[in-house]
């Protein structure tokens, strides 16, 4: 899609008496600090106008960078860290909220908007009890006595399902569980009974099965209440189950904005289509061969040689140039597997075969070629590079460490790998900053690759990316497997990404393999209850799905 | 093991801090033998007869093998027995009472002022982070502690004793002296103590809450409409407490055992005076007395400050 001006239709705006927010040529810049350059400006939101009507719920939808967060902070008139609205009108009850000053700012946050962020987690003060937290907005702003918001807030505890209710409160953040946290934080964002709710990734950072009931109870609180809301995330099939109309921003820009169903089913704009159609790449399995290249045996594990099993009695294979998807939700102990047979942790009972050899339990114990072998690529690309090094250092490290080349040899080599990964020798002398998500996943592949191993295990390798970057890095890995023969143990808590690319599947809950197989199989019916769950918990793009999900299942899931 | 685990981890740390004592008392002892020097040599001069030191060695048992020698003093002190000065003949636990108590009192009022003004200039210095206030702050800190504490102490002499004679240069204080003699008495030490244990507690108050500053939970408060100062009060600083309380127990251990500059120059009959004279005099026993007494107010205030760490802790005060 060309970067030109394009008409965008715009939904009917909503009539003057219930016209609640209206943003108009909405233009927020930044400082940026570009490593090795002068800081500079850049604008991340560019003339976006939209208006909001009383109790509805408008999605904000977009990759990162898109500018979504941005937008919904500006309702409360706050710019995070050093962005700056730098033009435009927020209008809100009638005014411009951007004109009241520090005074009148602070009167309307936390009483005519509140905000619920996507790590409630880190949103909580850990020093203070949830309940004084929940209160603390509608007691500041006289919406409530302390007594009457106490009750209120007890009254929005159990309209979000949680449990104890009247109890829940006296708890410390740390003593509840995350979905529990974020729909106390709904609740505390519901407290001051506002005009509009920012809602920003709400549901991102939980597991599958989690996020469903949090979104129901989210979007029942909606609709009881009558709160205006905000609702930002980047994964159109949430959004499609909460909002009326949705928002498609790329780059800042308004690209389209529609009513939910027109999004989803009749999107004008090509990007929106890719958005829309994004999940799928065929991928057709491969059966199991005679001799595993890495076979894991009865393996149990515990941190700190505690009482607690974090793996119990975990067999799995995995075959040449093929790949075992390992699902399951946090705390499953997939990467728990990981840590196991890279010798991280080394296991109580079980062993590991690799490569027709058994290996030595912990990691100082084996030999050179395992390590090489073996390989690692993280969920985090930006936290596993050292930041001072070059992509050259980084990927010429192992054909050092492994392979003893040096100088125009190794040169070569890390240009070749460039080449491999779609990057090229351009950026051989660029640092991890200078790099996006995507790219810096993909030096971390090289790395890997450089060490020529059998294995790589990916942890995650595709959580932190935006879909259409991850649907890259996919099918960089499935080439990359057909060439090299390389086998993968694809650790990940997201179905269709299974899907895309597991030749077989385990799906691992509380320390167990619960199910077993080649992907066909552990993905037809008859389920056991939890892969019931899990399957039945991704969310699909289709209008009333999270309705039917709810009815459907047979199994409550850990969240509640 | 059983009971709370908050009581557990106390008591490991106050049994750490005895074990660490018994060992210090030991590292006190080895030093002071390897010091170059004979006491029955320099009490006696260097006129002494050599049956004449024998015989003093003999008194004094010197002539004992040292770890008969450490269990002595050990069980002296365990029984509130910290030997005799060998110079002065005095019993070191009576001459080291008033001297002890006059170091906590100059000790005490300072750190009265100097917490309380330490933790408000750096939340005023956070409120008003890179604005003129937190740079003026800043600035007179890094200042006050850039001199050393003799350079400040002369010059308060200077101004406030000679030129304005505000105050006695000389910090002479006695028993039954009225206390507001006292107080008076110690202004100037006690200043000079502030200037320089002030910078680092405010400067660590100031990092310690920006640190905290940054938390999503400060985003949120910020977001409820929370004023800056409620925002750092209620918000910042509870989580903030232990890394102040660390800075702030490290600088009440050096009121304490870092006196004894300030003691000489304002000559203050506390113990740091007493240490000086006695290491001069190459008396053993009092040096090894003090030297303890230091180490156990040092270690004592680090087991505060771990203790106050870990209440501190909300997820240690109400588990799971």
């Amino acid at each position: 899609m060309s970067g030109t001006a394009h008409h965008v239709d715009t939904p009917p705006r909503p009539k003057p008496e219930d016209l609640l927010l209206e943003i108009r040529n909405l233009k927020i810049e930044a400082r940026v600090y570009p490593p090795g350059e002068t800081p500079r400006d850049v604008t991340i939101v560019d003339g976006v106008s939209l208006t909001l009507a009383r109790g509805k719920v408008l999605g904000l939808i977009g990759e990162s960078g898109a500018g979504k967060s941005t937008i919904g902070l500006s309702a409360m008139a706050y710019g995070r860290g050093g962005v700056r609205i730098t033009g435009g009108e927020v209008i809100l009850n009638g005014r411009d909220i951007l004109k009241t000053g520090k005074d009148g700012v602070r009167k309307l946050r936390g009483a005519e908007v509140c905000y619920v962020a996507q790590s409630a987690a880190a949103a909580f003060n850990p020093a203070h009890r949830l309940m004084d937290q929940v209160v603390e907005a509608a007691i500041l702003h006289g919406s409530a006595t302390r007594a009457e918001a106490e009750k209120r807030a007890k009254h929005l505890f159990r309209k979000l399902s949680l449990p104890n209710p009247d109890t829940i409160g006296d708890r410390y953040p740390h003593q509840v569980s995350g979905g529990q946290l974020q729909r106390v934080m709904t609740a505390m964002a519901l407290c001051s009974e506002p005009d509009l709710i920012v809602f920003d990734e709400p549901t991102t950072a939980l597991d599958v099965t989690t996020q469903i009931d949090v979104l129901a109870a989210i979007k029942d609180a909606i609709r009881d209440t009558g709160v205006a809301a905000l609702y930002i995330t980047h994964d159109l099939a949430v959004v499609a189950q909460v909002s009326d109309e949705i928002m498609v921003l790329r780059h800042g820009k308004l690209v389209e904005w529609g009513g939910t169903r027109q999004i989803i089913k009749e999107p004008r704009q090509e990007y929106t289509n890719a958005l829309v159609s994004v999940h799928h790449i065929e991928h057709e399995e491969h059966a199991p061969t005679a001799n595993p290249i890495l076979s894991a045996r009865n393996i149990t594990a515990a941190y700190g040689g505690g009482p607690v099993k974090v793996l119990k009695n975990v067999s799995v294979d995995i075959f040449p140039g093929q790949t075992l998807a390992v699902v399951g939700e946090s705390g499953s102990g997939k990467s728990t597997l990981a840590r196991a047979i890279t010798g991280l942790l080394p296991p109580e009972e079980g062993s590991v075969a690799f490569n027709g050899r058994t290996l030595s339990k912990a990691l100082k114990d084996r030999t050179r070629d395992d390590l090489r072998e073996l390989q690692m690529i993280y969920q985090m690309a930006d936290v596993a590079m050292n930041p001072r090094q070059t992509v050259g250092t980084i990927i010429g490290r192992p054909l050092e460490f492994y392979f003893g080349m040096k100088g125009r040899e190794r040169d070569k080599r890390v240009a070749e790998l460039l080449d491999k990964i779609e990057m090229g020798k351009g950026f051989i002398d660029r640092y991890p900053a200078e790099l996006s998500g995507g790219q810096k996943q993909r030096v971390c592949i090289a790395r890997a690759l450089a060490a020529k191993p059998k294995l790589i295990i990916c942890d995650e390798v595709t959580s932190a990316l935006d879909p259409l970057v991850a649907h890259g890095i996919l099918e960089l890995l499935l080439g990359l497997q057909k060439d090299e023969n390389v086998a993968y143990l694809f650790i990940t808590h997201d179905l269709a990404t299974v899907k895309s690319i597991a030749d077989s599947i385990a799906v691992m809950y509380r320390g167990e393999v619960v199910r077993y197989g080649p992907k066909s199989k552990v993905l037809s019916p008859p389920f056991d209850a939890y892969t019931d769950l899990l399957l039945s918990s991704v969310p699909e793009m289709e209008l009333g799905w999270l309705e039917k999900a709810i009815k459907g299942r047979r199994m409550e899931s850990a969240g509640n | 093991m059983g009971g709370s685990p908050i009581l557990r981890l106390i008591a490991q740390r106050v049994a750490m801090g005895i074990l660490l004592l018994f060992a210090v008392s030991a590292l006190i002892f080895a030093g002071t033998q390897i010091l170059p020097g004979d006491v029955a040599a320099s009490i006696l001069g260097q006129s002494a007869t050599p049956t004449a030191l024998a015989n003093l060695r003999q008194e004094l048992g010197l002539n004992d093998p040292a770890y008969v020698r450490y269990f002595r003093w050990l069980g002296g002190i365990l029984t509130g027995d910290l030997g005799t000065a060998l110079t002065t003949r005095q019993d070191i636990a009576t001459t080291l009472g008033p001297r002890l108590w006059n170091t906590l009192f100059l000790a005490f009022w300072t750190a009265v002022v100097a917490i309380p003004l330490a933790i408000l200039l750096g939340l005023l210095a956070v409120r008003y982070r890179n604005g003129p206030i937190d740079k003026a702050i800043s600035g007179f800190a890094l200042a006050s502690t850039s001199l050393p504490e003799f350079f400040i102490g002369y010059l308060l002499i200077f101004f406030f004793a000679v030129k304005l004679q505000w105050f006695p240069s000389i910090s002479t204080v006695y028993d039954g002296m009225p206390f507001l003699e006292k107080l008076q008495a110690i202004v100037l030490p006690g200043t000079a103590l502030l200037l320089v244990v002030l910078a680092h507690m405010m400067r660590m108050t100031r990092a310690a809450i920006l640190n905290v500053m940054q938390s999503a939970y400060v985003e949120t408060a910020e977001l409820k409409g929370l004023s800056q100062l409620n925002i750092i009060r209620k918000h910042a600083f509870p989580n903030a407490i232990a890394p102040i309380v660390n800075v702030v127990m490290l600088n009440l251990a050096f009121l304490v055992v870092g006196v004894v500059v300030v003691e000489v120059i304002f000559v203050y009959p506390g113990m740091g005076q007493y240490l000086v004279d006695h290491v001069a005099k190459r008396d053993v026993p009092v040096v090894q007395a003090v030297g303890l007494i230091f180490a156990a107010v040092y270690i004592s205030l680090n087991i505060v400050a771990d203790i106050a760490s870990i209440l501190a802790n909300p997820r240690l005060r109400h588990p799971r």
